[in-house]
């Protein structure tokens, strides 16, 4: 089973309008959203009947407990994170900034401090008949994980093992999230957008993505907002050697159809047949790649 | 828990659940149309707010956090470190200690566990800032280093670096450790958002975080259209005050996508944003 | 010598596991006993360096041999200098490859594929 990554350096580029139009067309049975921190992939999906949630545990926490404790500050002074303060005259440990280090525990002289399993989000996958969908949602200010995203991926694998190929959307920026979803990934689109910060955004993902060896393919987004800049953004590519799958106009038709549920294909429209004949380019790239 | 006594001037940040909603438009013309501002960008992995800026630079340092070294002459491989590391940073073959700078927290545990004394801590680089000037603008932006695991040092450096004047922080896209570090100093948060149902879904996510954190907030509509906003009716749903409303418009657009700061381009968006900047202390003096 | 290989479950007609850090057993084949053991992989729910764990297991239990399917460069940054070398697995059961490597069938695995960078 294959997989192609669409992928934007900025946010809001339509990565996830075209991701939708793709599993359209393809009518695939295997496809995930790793952009855990805002996931909106379901949002211009039709339901599935069958839901499965689990949790998903990031590092333990640390926990004072207060009968314990002496108060003298050693945990809130070694605390690289910031995460222990006095509060009304106790020091607790906020769960949000800890990152489960276990140096407070450690030192801790009254031993009042312990390590305490920590559910960072949830699983889900979603199921019908014959496709499945996974993602995950985070708790506030977790973060996504290596394990995360490998735990969204693996929740497709166990389940699809007939496919031909899975399609992720993937998260925004070049952090974290981002390189887990990359490593894998047989091909990655990126989608980028004509304005300077969106070809810079777009500069700083190719090289994010050339650095983990995955094949990159390009396409431009409301491309006519600004052509000029469109332009440039295919010259850099061929420049590059970067493989340029094509340009999508802006179309108020692919906004409401994304309010209303739907794909950019299921209306007749201008940006309808571009990603279209997107999709065409990006899989017959996909079928080329090799995995390295 | 938000602290109650307010700088002289306040600090904004402004924030949306995704990215593309228009956050650095509304950071960069907010922070143009003040008398005096400072304009901190914290999206530390895909800075933008220069790209329009294009300040005068007055202060540029590497940002380092501190990362294990050690001493071979006094390691034993005990294997103490190694079994301590939560993050799986070290490793141990025969005497000789691997350390993952890269996978490292700089949590600084394994210093203290080691019985020999042969670790300690180096400085080492894992992103850059600086302060410049545009007009009455300070402008103080960092960015990652690409591969680097967390932004948090960089945010952390920038906002050393913020004053009592009037402050407008660009804030991460989403909802993640990047954003809560970057609003911990705010005292008003102002949430964009655009009418498309992605956007009154993140829009949502990104209130409940504002919410979470105790910090106070409004909102404003970007690109609105005719027809249904799905994020106008979350907002008029849940209470929330609306501050300003910013139609879709390609001119506007166009000056965003070629780094132009509208407000200062044009009178009637430098009027659209000052209302925009008066609401917003009105709210924040309430 | 011991030859490792990761494992969906804990039996010999497992399948080989398609990850080598966060796979949920290894099993440890000693040549000269001829004797299997499986060693539950505490690495596999680490949200970051994983692989990281998972060869530092490896060392510590005197592993010469790894036959797997892939290796991430973190892991294989631990196995090189602990001079366990790493065999290509092929689409067989563990009691299968061992015997395909005891019969010097196996190829060495040549590439190591980037990290999942770790997480917060």
């Amino acid at each position: 089973m294959k997989q192609l990554l669409i992928l934007s350096g900025k946010g809001g580029t339509g990565k996830t309008t075209i991701a939708s139009a793709f599993i359209k067309l393809a009518d695939a049975k295997a496809f995930a959203d790793c952009d855990v921190d805002a996931p909106n992939l379901h949002l211009v999906m039709d339901p599935f009947p069958e839901e499965k949630i689990s949790d998903y545990y990031g590092l333990d926490k640390a926990v004072i407990d207060p009968s314990l404790c002496s108060n003298c500050g050693l945990c809130s002074d070694v605390c690289r994170f910031h995460a222990i303060e006095q509060k009304d005259g106790q020091y607790i440990v906020d769960a949000i900034s800890c990152e489960g280090c276990t140096l407070c525990a450690y030192l801790c002289p009254e031993k009042a401090i312990t390590m305490v399993k920590a559910k960072a989000g949830e699983l889900k996958l979603y199921s019908n008949k014959d496709a499945h969908f996974s993602t995950a949602t985070l708790s506030m200010g977790s973060g996504t994980t290596g394990l995360l995203v490998t735990q969204v991926k693996d929740q497709l694998k166990n389940v699809s093992l007939e496919t031909e190929f899975a399609i992720i959307d993937g998260s925004p920026g070049i952090g974290c999230p981002v390189i887990a979803s990359l490593t894998g990934a047989d091909l990655a689109l990126i989608v980028a957008e004509p304005s300077i910060s969106g070809f810079s955004d777009m500069k700083r993902i190719i090289l994010t993505a050339a650095k983990l060896g995955v094949t990159i393919a390009v396409c431009v987004n409301k491309s006519d907002t600004n052509d000029e800049l469109a332009a440039k953004i295919e010259s850099f590519c061929w420049k590059e050697g970067i493989f340029f799958a094509g340009k999508i106009p802006f179309d108020p038709i692919a906004v409401k159809a994304v309010n209303e549920g739907k794909t950019v294909i299921d209306y007749a429209s201008p940006s309808g047949t571009a990603v279209r004949a997107l999709y065409a380019k990006t899989v017959q790239m996909l079928k080329e790649t090799i995995r390295r | 828990m938000q602290d109650t006594t307010m700088a002289i001037e306040p600090t904004f940040a402004i924030l949306s659940g995704k990215g593309g909603t228009g956050k650095t438009l509304l950071s960069v013309n907010l922070a143009s149309v003040a008398k005096e501002a400072t304009y901190i960008d914290c999206d530390v992995e895909e800075p933008n707010g220069n790209l329009f800026f294009n300040p005068t630079k007055e202060f540029e340092k590497l940002v380092t956090v501190k990362k294990p070294v050690v001493d071979d002459a006094l390691c034993d491989g005990c294997h103490k470190c190694v079994d301590f590391c939560a993050f799986n940073a070290l490793a141990l073959i025969g005497n000789r200690l691997m350390i993952f700078d890269d996978i490292c927290h700089s949590c600084g545990g394994c210093i203290y566990v080691c019985p020999q004394k042969a670790l300690t801590e180096q400085d080492r680089a894992v992103g850059e800032m600086s302060i410049g000037r545009s007009g009455a603008v300070r402008s103080i932006s960092g960015s990652m280093n690409i591969g680097e695991n967390s932004g948090v040092p960089i945010i952390e450096e920038l906002l050393k670096h913020k004053s009592s004047g009037l402050t407008i922080i660009d804030a991460p896209p989403g909802s993640s450790c990047l954003v809560t570090e970057s609003v911990r100093l705010a005292d008003f948060c102002i949430l964009i958002a655009e009418p498309t149902t992605f956007g009154a879904h993140n829009l949502a996510m990104v209130q409940e975080l504002v919410s979470l954190l105790g910090k106070p907030h409004a909102v404003v509509l970007n690109k609105t259209l005719e027809g249904k906003n799905p994020s106008e009716e979350f907002c008029i749903k849940n209470n929330i005050p609306i501050i300003g409303r910013i139609p879709f418009d390609k001119k506007l657009g166009s000056l965003n996508s070629v780094g132009k700061i509208a407000a200062r381009e044009d009178k009637h968006y430098h009027e659209v944003f000052s209302s925009i900047l008066e609401k917003a202390l009105e709210e924040v003096r309430k | 010598m011991i030859i490792a290989i990761p494992s969906d479950k804990e039996s010999l007609d497992s399948a080989v596991c398609v990850s080598f850090g966060r796979a949920p057993f290894y099993c440890l084949y000693n040549t000269e006993t001829e004797q299997s053991t499986f060693l539950v992989n505490s690495a596999a729910d680490s949200p970051g360096g994983a692989g990281i764990k998972a060869a530092q297991l490896l060392v510590d239990n005197k592993v010469s041999i790894l036959v797997t399917i892939r290796c991430g460069e973190n892991a294989a940054k631990v196995l090189q200098p602990a001079k366990i070398e790493l065999f290509k697995a092929l689409n067989l059961s563990v009691a299968d490859s061992i015997s395909a490597h005891v019969q010097n069938k196996l190829e060495p695995l040549k590439e190591v594929h980037a990290g999942y960078h770790n997480g917060h």
